[in-house]
């Protein structure tokens, strides 16, 4: 066995995050490892990284004991870790970014010649190219994920902990990674992979370990297992298969017609959409992210102004106005990107529910402050919200938790018409579940829905129509009743509906 | 208008440059590591009172500015402890850094020398004037370059020095990387607490400098708050060269040129007050020009999250 964790515990005060954990890693192997958001994931891995130690229990390495205390301690053990939210300069090039905290020198001075090459060399015996002089912040999300990997085997390390890999990458960049994580496997490398979406981890694990409020509640084999089984052991019960109540369109709510975006390039962003979004029904737009989806977004709720077309929500014409008066006319909206749109990380979880929600709790300019706690409160309650007080601040909860908070608040407003961008984006299977049985129920209570999504299998679960994005255009309309994956795949990438 | 731009104005304007600069550059080192120092008005100003205060008890203008050097290095760890140590918010330690420092050159000033106001020796040596061999001999430019202080000459190596301290060197490098995205740094065994005291260190060094040249330089003596204003000079100069060195030189030399030319102009019958804005005008100005290059960019990254 190369890695051995025995009894790991580690509690914060009160809460205790790993409860006498055992983990194990053989050379070659990848092992993922599973669980809801807040199950404990990511203290374990932080453990064997150095970054916390652990209340007691002991780690092995080829069957000796080590001391992590430090991150350098874990590097010197050769294990690497590459984290959820990158670490990574984004003004520094890609070579400067591979070979930091271990730079080629001549004296003193920083080879940056000698750092490119040794960039290349790695890149080639990988199989991972990137170009060394490129800056960081120039590069796609799928070409950062390739820098951090790749730093992490400039360390030299055996042991790799990926937390949540695939969460911001586009479905080609997730293939191509499954892929290299694999021929670095082969090559014999050991690879931790921390992820909750299942469908990946059958496809790329050797073994599984399940986590559940601190605790394992299974190692498997991969191949003895399927995502059923998994799924049961992550969430501790059997997963609802939601049913969809037949809804009749009623009158329509929003009208978009000849919606066009003409941006800084010489492609037009958005180029003559016209679409609608009827009472009870829920509208999905599938596409690979990139393709107009954010524009129509945020030209629907008033953060971009179209350069042509007209939006019309429950018979107003609200083109071009402001945030505040779309919003007063019955738009609540899950933005897509929760950190830089949902929420502010230094407020509290209560004041980032009340975002939205002020008017109501206010008197003569006062807040209510029990009255706000007690609407949060039930939130937290409802969805499963795992934070420490109400007092938290919103960037000490995992992202998934965060979702939770913004997907209740919006829904909170009760509009008669919702954006939900995204809606699950980092979010476990149970937390899942809720918020897909949420979006049902706004629809049967003859909301009109529009989902944007990336994951597939998401939009053809909720949606009534789906409408696929292709470069800023709608390249087709599809019923969801008969729609099949293939066909919204081959839209996605450009091709024409068949049958 | 022969009679503005002469030789002269150039000397001065090198003369006067130097505590901008100085303090200027150890502003950058800050800004770089993410600690952006607003202190170093009272820095200078420390510099400029202990350099006094070390001619006066030494006599030896040398050890005057290494008195200067450690007091202020003194009163700069308390700048490092609370912000780094204690992680408080970097711009109210640095303006409580600036009144300290007033006050407590003020009342130094009283206890040492038991004057009010301003204090003045004639017997007190002030720094000498280098004349450069082979350069003096150049006509007009010998005039301007030559027969400075010691530390005009050591201003312009350390922008140099600096320069390719932070782009070329290793430590440099992870000098810069620490700033960028300290948390990232953390993780791959970096120290970054032990870099940003060596970067307050320096800045520290820098402003004692700065000091000395102000007080033993020109003149040899001390007024009350005699920095007027040069410490945020030199902050704004800090974010116009965009925390590089040569960028630095750069914006420092036009600060030092209008602050020459205000003086220059006195002598031309405009009336002071008058002239003495002028530095300021074009340090406004300057902001407008700037006002969305790359620094800001910068600044307002480093208060986004990272985690």
């Amino acid at each position: 066995m190369l890695l051995q964790m025995d009894s790991i515990t580690k509690s914060y005060g009160s809460v205790t995050a790993n409860s006498n954990v055992h983990f194990s890693l053989r050379k070659g192997e990848i092992h993922a490892l599973v669980g809801e958001n807040g199950a404990g994931k990511t203290t374990l891995m932080r453990i064997l990284y150095g970054m916390e130690s652990p209340t007691s229990g002991e780690i092995q390495l080829n069957g000796k004991p080590v001391s992590l205390g430090s991150p350098a301690d874990a590097i010197k053990h050769k294990i690497g870790m590459v984290h959820q939210h990158f670490m990574l300069f984004p003004t520094f090039t890609i070579a400067e970014n591979i070979v930091i905290g271990r730079e080629p020198s001549k004296g003193v001075g920083f080879d940056r010649k000698a750092a490119a090459a040794e960039t290349e060399r790695l890149g080639k015996q990988y199989g991972m190219l990137v170009d060394p002089w490129k800056k960081v912040a120039e590069c796609s999300l799928g070409m950062q994920q390739r820098v951090e990997i790749l730093k992490v085997l400039h360390q030299g390390a055996e042991v790799i902990i990926l937390d949540e890999p695939t969460g911001v990458l586009t479905p080609l960049e997730v293939k191509e990674l499954l892929i290299a994580i694999k021929g670095l496997a082969a090559q014999g490398k050991s690879f931790i992979l921390i992820s909750h979406k299942l469908q990946e981890i059958m496809e790329v694990a050797d073994r599984i370990t399940v986590l559940r409020d601190g605790k394992v509640t299974g190692t498997v084999e991969a191949k003895d297992t399927n995502v059923e089984d998994l799924s049961r052991l992550m969430v501790g019960r059997d997963l609802v298969h939601i049913s969809r109540n037949e809804t009749n369109r009623g009158k329509l709510v929003l009208e978009v017609s000849n919606l066009s975006v003409n941006g800084a390039g010489a492609k037009a962003l958005l180029r003559e959409i016209s679409f609608d979004v009827a009472e009870g029904e829920i509208v999905g737009i599938a596409g690979i992210s990139g393709n107009g989806q954010s524009e129509l977004i945020q030209s629907i709720s008033g953060l971009l102004k179209p350069d042509k077309g007209m939006i019309k929500l429950l018979d107003h014409d609200v083109t071009g106005a402001p945030v505040g008066a779309i919003r007063a006319c019955g738009l609540a909206h899950i933005p897509e990107d929760r950190y830089q749109w949902g929420v502010a990380k230094d407020a509290t979880v209560t004041e980032n529910g009340l975002m939205g929600h002020a008017r109501k709790h206010q008197k003569y300019g006062v807040l209510s402050g029990s009255g706000i706690r007690r609407m949060v409160g039930e939130w937290v309650t409802r969805f499963g919200i795992k934070t420490g007080s109400l007092s938290t601040k919103a960037q000490f909860l995992s992202g998934g938790n965060l979702q939770k908070l913004i997907v209740a608040r919006e829904l909170a407003q009760k509009t008669p018409f919702l954006i939900a961008a995204e809606p699950t984006r980092g979010v476990d299977v149970g937390a899942m579940e809720i918020i897909h049985g949420e979006l049902l129920n706004k629809r049967d209570e003859r909301g009109a829905i529009l989902l944007i999504s990336s994951e597939l299998t998401e939009i053809l679960k909720l949606s009534d129509r789906i409408l696929v994005m292709y470069e800023g255009q709608i390249a087709g309309e599809l019923d969801a009743s008969s729609a099949t994956e293939e066909q919204i795949s081959l839209l996605m990438a450009g091709g024409k509906a068949v049958g | 208008m022969d009679q503005l731009f002469d030789v002269s104005l150039f000397a001065s304007t090198l003369r006067l440059v130097t505590p901008i600069l100085l303090a200027a550059l150890g502003g950058a080192l800050c800004a770089r590591v993410g600690l952006f120092n607003v202190g170093l008005e009272g820095l200078v100003l420390m510099g400029a009172f202990s350099a006094i205060v070390g001619n006066h008890f030494t006599g030896n203008v040398f050890a005057a500015v290494i008195f200067a050097v450690i007091c202020t290095i003194i009163f700069s760890i308390l700048f490092g402890y609370m912000s780094i140590h204690l992680k408080a918010n970097v711009i109210v330690v640095g303006i409580a850094l600036n009144f300290l420092a007033l006050g407590l050159t003020t009342f130094s000033l009283r206890a040492v020398f038991d004057v009010k106001g301003a204090y003045y020796n004639k017997d007190m040596i002030g720094l000498p004037k280098w004349e450069i061999p082979l350069l003096q001999d150049i006509p007009w430019f010998g005039e301007a370059l030559s027969g400075h202080s010691p530390l005009v000459y050591l201003s312009i190596l350390l922008v140099i020095f600096l320069q390719l301290f932070l782009f070329k060197t290793v430590t440099g490098f992870r000098l810069l990387a620490a700033g960028e995205n300290p948390t990232a740094a953390k993780s791959l065994g970096i120290k970054v607490a032990r870099i940003q005291y060596g970067a307050v260190l320096m800045c520290s060094v820098l402003c004692g400098l700065a000091g000395a040249q102000l007080s033993l330089g020109n003149v040899t003596m001390f007024t009350e708050g005699m920095t007027s204003g040069r410490g945020f000079i030199a902050l704004v100069a800090t974010m116009l060269g965009q925390s590089n060195p040569l960028g630095v030189a750069a914006s420092s030399l036009l600060f030092g040129f209008m602050d020459a030319l205000s003086i220059r102009l006195q002598g031309f019958a405009m009336p002071t007050h008058f002239t003495m804005m002028l530095p300021y005008i074009v340090t406004i100005a300057a902001m407008l020009f700037f006002k969305d290059k790359n620094y800001m960019q910068e600044a307002r990254k480093s208060n986004e999250s990272s985690r």
